[in-house]
């Protein structure tokens, strides 16, 4: 399947650049370029921060990754490695490297959050455009969120539909909010304090559920399959 | 008793006016007896479209003041003995009429009617109110443009809230060879948002301007694009299977489409 070892992010401060940990590195270098070169413009200037999950990686394969990055004018602002050797390594290249802050099962890094007994409520029915609705709680919606219909909560938000329009979960200021859909295709994804949209120029469809939180600063979206673990 | 429908789509210029006049001519041709009601007051131009302008004598704030009776409201078509045309009022405002007279105005043609089809106005206010009220179905317009479609989905919001039975929707102006070059939004693409039933796609057609300019519904001549496409529309809400032969050379399309159409034949019984 074609590009799905690299995923590319808009987020608040720039852009995420993800790396499927199970695909080769030499494969998941070549296809960044391609994605690089794809849409230039779109990256140039940008604030990027590289993620390459749980890889082992050395100081040459980070220098790969660079020389990259830098033939498409990127200059990285930070990477995300799990595994404490391949940050150090990543120092080793001057990258500045960071752990992630909630790469375990969700139930661990959300600790007592995902267990509070905050209220919600369900809504089953499709919010088209111009609905709005607001909850200190999670709200779940049974349908489609369409464009030009919005749901602001203090908890997170799931639909178990499209969501097509604008969320804002964690309204106030809950770090640990996450936003799920079966197709999260958001005119407008807020999370806490941070601000999100797709890139200008689409990466295509959504292939399935995915989960979008916040993750070093920055909102993240993931395939729900990824996210989960 | 008629059945009675009303077109609507929240924004305006979508074509309300062309496919009342054109389904009513349809209807009509199949032997129905219809009344188009013009419920754009202070914009009226069913009868333009119509071609019966000229011949208005009373309109419909006159029958709901009580000025007229129904029947000498009523216009008869130059061509379909069995269609009419009760006219807006083009001097006055909407809120010379309320919900409620709609309903009542709309109870005496049931009577009389095999189908009453109500142009709406565009928007969501009083006009649009008026128009709804009465209805027993309605029939939501979109062309496949991001912003009509934005107000087509407010309005079948609005719909759904009001309790109304779920409206079907008309994909009008649709330009195959736009979509195919992927600069149009596409029927699928349209019908994953709005996720309601599909009654009908009318092409982009030359041919209605011209007949507009008439004032002779293109369904009259049902070998044009569009004038076919509404003669399909008729039959469906006749409760016909009518397949969408607009779409046979969409290539891959055809599938996801007949996914979304389920036929809801509706309670109509021929008069007699
Ligand atoms: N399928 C079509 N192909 C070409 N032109 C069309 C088509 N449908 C409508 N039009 C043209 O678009 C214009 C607007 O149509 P129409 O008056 O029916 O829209 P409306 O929804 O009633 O507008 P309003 O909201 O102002 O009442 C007209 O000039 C009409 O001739
Ligand atoms: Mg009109």
């Amino acid at each position: 399947m074609p590009n799905t070892s690299v995923v590319i992010k808009g987020t608040k401060d720039g852009l995420s650049i993800a790396l499927d940990p199970a695909v080769p590195l030499g494969d998941a270098a070549n296809e960044l370029t391609g994605r690089l070169t794809e849409a230039l413009s779109f990256f140039q200037g940008a604030r990027v921060v590289l993620d390459v999950g749980p890889r082992a990686m050395s100081e040459s394969d980070w220098q790969r990754l660079q020389g990259v990055l830098s033939r498409s004018q990127i200059v990285l602002h930070s990477v995300v490695a799990e595994d404490e050797a391949s940050r150090q390594a990543a120092r080793a290249a001057g990258l500045h490297a960071a752990p992630p802050p909630a790469r375990a099962r969700p139930a661990q890094s959300r600790g007592a959050h995902a267990e509070v007994h905050t209220e919600g409520i369900l809504i089953r029915r499709t919010l088209r455009s111009g609905a709005a609705e607001r909850h200190t709680g999670h709200v779940v919606v049974l349908g489609d969120l369409n464009p030009g219909a919005e749901v602001v909560a203090g908890g997170d938000v799931v639909v178990w539909g499209s969501l097509r329009g604008v969320v804002h979960a964690g309204c106030m200021g809950d770090q640990e909010a996450v936003v799920c859909a079966l197709y999260l295709a958001p005119t407008q994804l807020r999370l806490a304090g941070l601000v999100a949209r797709p890139p200008d120029r689409g990466e295509g469809r959504p292939l399935g559920p995915e989960m979008a939180r916040i993750r070093d600063g920055a909102i993240v979206v993931e395939a729900w399959d990824r996210a989960k673990r | 008793m008629a059945n009675v429908i009303t077109i609507t789509s929240g924004k305006g210029g979508v074509g309300k006016t062309t496919a009342t006049a054109n389904l009513g001519t349809a209807l009509a041709q199949r032997g129905c007896k219809v009344a188009v009601v013009d419920a754009d007051i202070g914009l009226r131009n069913l009868d333009v479209v119509m071609g019966l302008e000229n011949r208005i004598v009373y309109d419909l704030v006159d029958v709901v003041e009580g000025q007229c009776r129904l029947r000498q409201a009523l216009i008869k078509d130059k061509r379909l003995p069995e269609l009419y045309l009760l006219p807006a009022a083009q001097t006055r405002d909407k809120n010379a009429v309320d919900p409620k007279d709609m309903i009542k105005l709309c109870d005496q043609l049931r009577e009389d009617f095999d189908f009453v089809l109500i142009d709406s106005p565009a928007g969501i206010e009083q006009g649009y109110k008026n128009a709804v009220a009465p209805a027993d179905q309605v029939i939501v317009i979109t062309t496949p443009e991001v912003s009509a479609v934005r107000d087509a989905d407010r309005i079948i919001g609005l719909l759904e809230s009001a309790e109304k039975r779920s409206p079907r929707l008309v994909i009008n102006r649709l330009k195959p060879s736009m979509v195919k070059r992927g600069d149009m939004m596409d029927t699928a693409d349209v019908l994953e948002i709005l996720a309601i039933e599909l009654l009908g796609i009318v092409p982009e057609d030359d041919s209605i301007v011209a007949s507009t300019n008439r004032g002779e519904p293109v369904a009259l001549n049902g070998k044009t694009r569009a004038g076919m496409a509404f003669q399909n529309i008729a039959r469906r809400l006749l409760g016909d299977e009518v397949p969408f032969p607009e779409f046979n050379n969409a290539s891959g399309l055809l599938g996801r489409l007949w996914g979304f159409v389920r036929s809801r034949p509706i309670d109509f019984k021929a008069r007699n």
